[in-house]
């Protein structure tokens, strides 16, 4: 134990050392926090709407006020012609526009069809797929409430009410928070738990800690004490900015958060240890992480790209990355606010996962030492 | 159980083998206590997967022996506990201060903190470095940094030390200084396993055995060697033996 000590305090010394890689280590998550929150946001918020359409036709002025009035929304000009379109997106003066049929009002009041053009700037996707929808959904509110005034009494009409459980304001923060954890705690529990053994083995210090009598299993678990550490103090971090800067909610139980991370970490410095043993360099084992694992973690884990629009084969292939397990039971736990019971097959695969990458990160690590 | 002999090192039939390649090919000898054995041999020879073997790093695929009174096939932790082992190329952390690298390796050989702290006070005196205790050991010399490297390998008073190439890149000055420590451990009973490139230091050593490719193709002290080989120093016996071996590949 005295040696275990021992060597604890000189891992700890070799990373508190290195000035550069722990402010790193410990801005990271508030720049991606800060990166992911205001930077990429894929909210709607403050969108410009250009409009076509005549002005002295009193349906589309009652659309327009609509729109203007919406808090996200605002109206910033009316174009004469819908062929200036183009132009608007391409000086990026308007992020959508919508376009009234001709005779729209005319139109409307007799046989209720009338034409209404809603038209999104595809070069972002996301976002113009978000600003078209929420425009509809104003559009169909006025509706609703054209089809009352019209006929004077109301018609059957359903008119489906949309409201999103945990998350009604669609905040984006909502996901990437947790994306974020995954993110941070692998990065710092496997990168840099591997470069540091790695780095041993390149400047052979290595074999200088396994001729002591320390046992080899000891010195790897000394050398992913700081990490676990470092690990602890950027999830606290993130949680910290993500309930205070972020205002995402911990809905569920903070402990059963801290022993899902505590569960993914294991997993995460098994995995470290696995790529050290096989990696012959630092370089080969930054690659491995970069392209083996965090490009997958940030496509497959859910955090971008939703995994169940994924074609099935790549959807198996996203059963195996652990932070999509991760993610997926804080998303529970914190924002749905579920107890054990709904977010057990999830912490059971994680379990699963980091017991089996123990077992073979050890024995591949106690063959590579014969 | 430990066999308590007058061999620090005993090895019979030692073969190592990775996969087809037999790095170490049925190897036997003794190094007798207190003696200062050089172990010499071309790249590739052999040389450090058996050193690897001795020091409990690694297994070997055949053969019997005992390291310091324990068994290589078995009792490799024990071996870990009584010897010492330095490298030129890797033997202090630079990022740590001369005293951080003392104290780490005062703790990892299970030393009471009372005890590391008579070692550190009574090695840097004997270094003359009680100045530099809180400078980073990357910052030092060469020369200081391979001989606080050697007081650290001793300094739980292991019965052997193994170097490995201790004295690469240094002046002749500084090596020179190095060998009276090994003489100096040596005189105080600890038995010295050392491996090197140089020649010269080769007739430092009691008794030297030289391996090529995977076997000891000479054993005994530099001077019957000299004798048997005809040769005037220890570089021709080397590239006389090494040479023959050489021959016999292209044969």
């Amino acid at each position: 134990m005295k040696e275990f000590a021992a060597s604890v305090v000189k891992e700890f010394r070799h990373i508190f050392r290195d000035k550069r890689t722990i402010l790193i280590t410990m801005a990271m998550p508030v720049v991606q926090i800060i990166l992911f929150g205001f930077a990429v946001s894929t909210e709607v918020n403050d969108v410009r709407v250009a409009f076509c359409g005549d002005m002295s036709d009193p349906a589309v002025r009652s659309v327009v006020d609509r729109i203007d009035n919406n808090g996200y929304l605002r109206i910033v000009r009316r174009l004469s012609d819908p062929g200036e379109i183009t132009g608007v997106f391409r000086r990026d003066e308007a992020d959508a526009a919508v376009c009234f049929g001709r005779n729209f009002g005319g139109n409307l009041a007799p046989s209720g069809h009338a034409q209404i053009r809603i038209i999104g700037d595809g070069s972002d996707p996301n976002t113009a797929r978000m600003i078209t929808g929420y425009i509809k959904g104003v559009i169909q509110d006025e509706q609703g409430d054209a089809e009352v005034s019209f006929t004077g009494e109301r018609k059957a009409v359903m008119s489906p009410v949309v409201q999103l459980m945990y998350n009604p304001a669609m905040k984006s923060s909502y996901n990437f928070v947790p994306g974020v954890m995954g993110l941070i705690l692998m990065l710092i529990c496997t990168m840099m738990t591997a470069v540091s053994i790695v780095r041993e083995k390149e400047t052979g210090t290595l074999e200088l800690l396994l001729v002591s009598p320390v046992r080899p299993l000891w010195i790897m678990l000394s050398k992913m004490m700081p990490y676990l550490f470092l690990s602890a103090v950027n999830f606290t971090t993130i949680l910290l900015l993500a309930h205070y800067v972020m205002k995402v909610p911990v809905n569920g139980s903070l402990f059963l958060l801290c022993v899902a991370a505590l569960d993914f970490v294991v997993t995460s410095l098994a995995l470290g240890l696995l790529i050290s043993v096989i990696s012959p360099n630092q370089k080969t084992a930054l690659l491995i992480c970069g392209m083996g694992l965090t490009m997958p973690t940030m496509i497959f884990s859910g955090i971008i790209f939703p995994c169940e629009s994924m074609p099935r084969v790549l959807q198996w292939f996203s059963d195996i990355i652990p932070a999509k397990w991760f993610i997926i039971i804080v998303k529970k736990i914190m924002i749905q606010g579920t107890g054990l019971a709904s977010a057990a097959r999830e912490m059971l695969i994680l379990t699963g996962m980091a017991a089996l990458l123990l077992a073979v990160s050890i024995k591949s690590f106690r063959t590579r030492l014969q | 159980m430990r066999i308590m002999g007058n061999n620090a090192v005993e090895i019979k039939g030692l073969t190592k083998k990775f996969g087809n390649f037999t790095a170490v090919d049925n190897i036997s000898f003794e190094v007798r206590k207190g003696e200062i054995f050089g172990f010499l041999g071309a790249n590739g020879a052999g040389k450090t997967t058996a050193m690897r073997i001795l020091c409990g790093l690694s297994r070997p695929t055949s053969g019997e022996g005992t390291v310091a009174g324990y068994d290589i096939n078995t009792r490799q932790e024990e071996i870990k506990r009584h010897i010492g082992y330095m490298s030129q190329k890797f033997s202090l952390y630079p990022d740590l201060t001369v005293r951080e690298n003392i104290r780490l390796f005062g703790g990892i050989y299970g030393l009471r903190d009372r005890e590391i702290e008579e070692k550190t006070d009574a090695l840097l005196g004997l270094l003359e470095m009680r100045r530099e205790r809180d400078k980073f050991a990357g910052a030092l010399p060469l020369g200081w940094k391979q001989k606080l490297a050697f007081s650290i390998a001793m300094i739980h008073d292991p019965e052997l030390v193994f170097l490995d190439e201790p004295t690469g890149g240094v002046d002749p000055e500084t090596r020179r200084r190095f060998w009276e420590m090994i003489y100096e451990a040596s005189e105080s009973g600890t038995t010295v396993f050392v491996t090197t490139h140089y020649m010269d230091e080769a007739e430092y050593c009691d008794r030297v055995s030289v391996m090529t490719d995977g076997k000891i193709a000479a054993l005994g002290s530099p001077e019957d060697l000299k004798a048997s080989y005809g040769a005037a120093d220890m570089d021709e016996v080397f590239r006389t033996i090494v040479g023959r071996a050489g021959k016999e590949d292209r044969k």
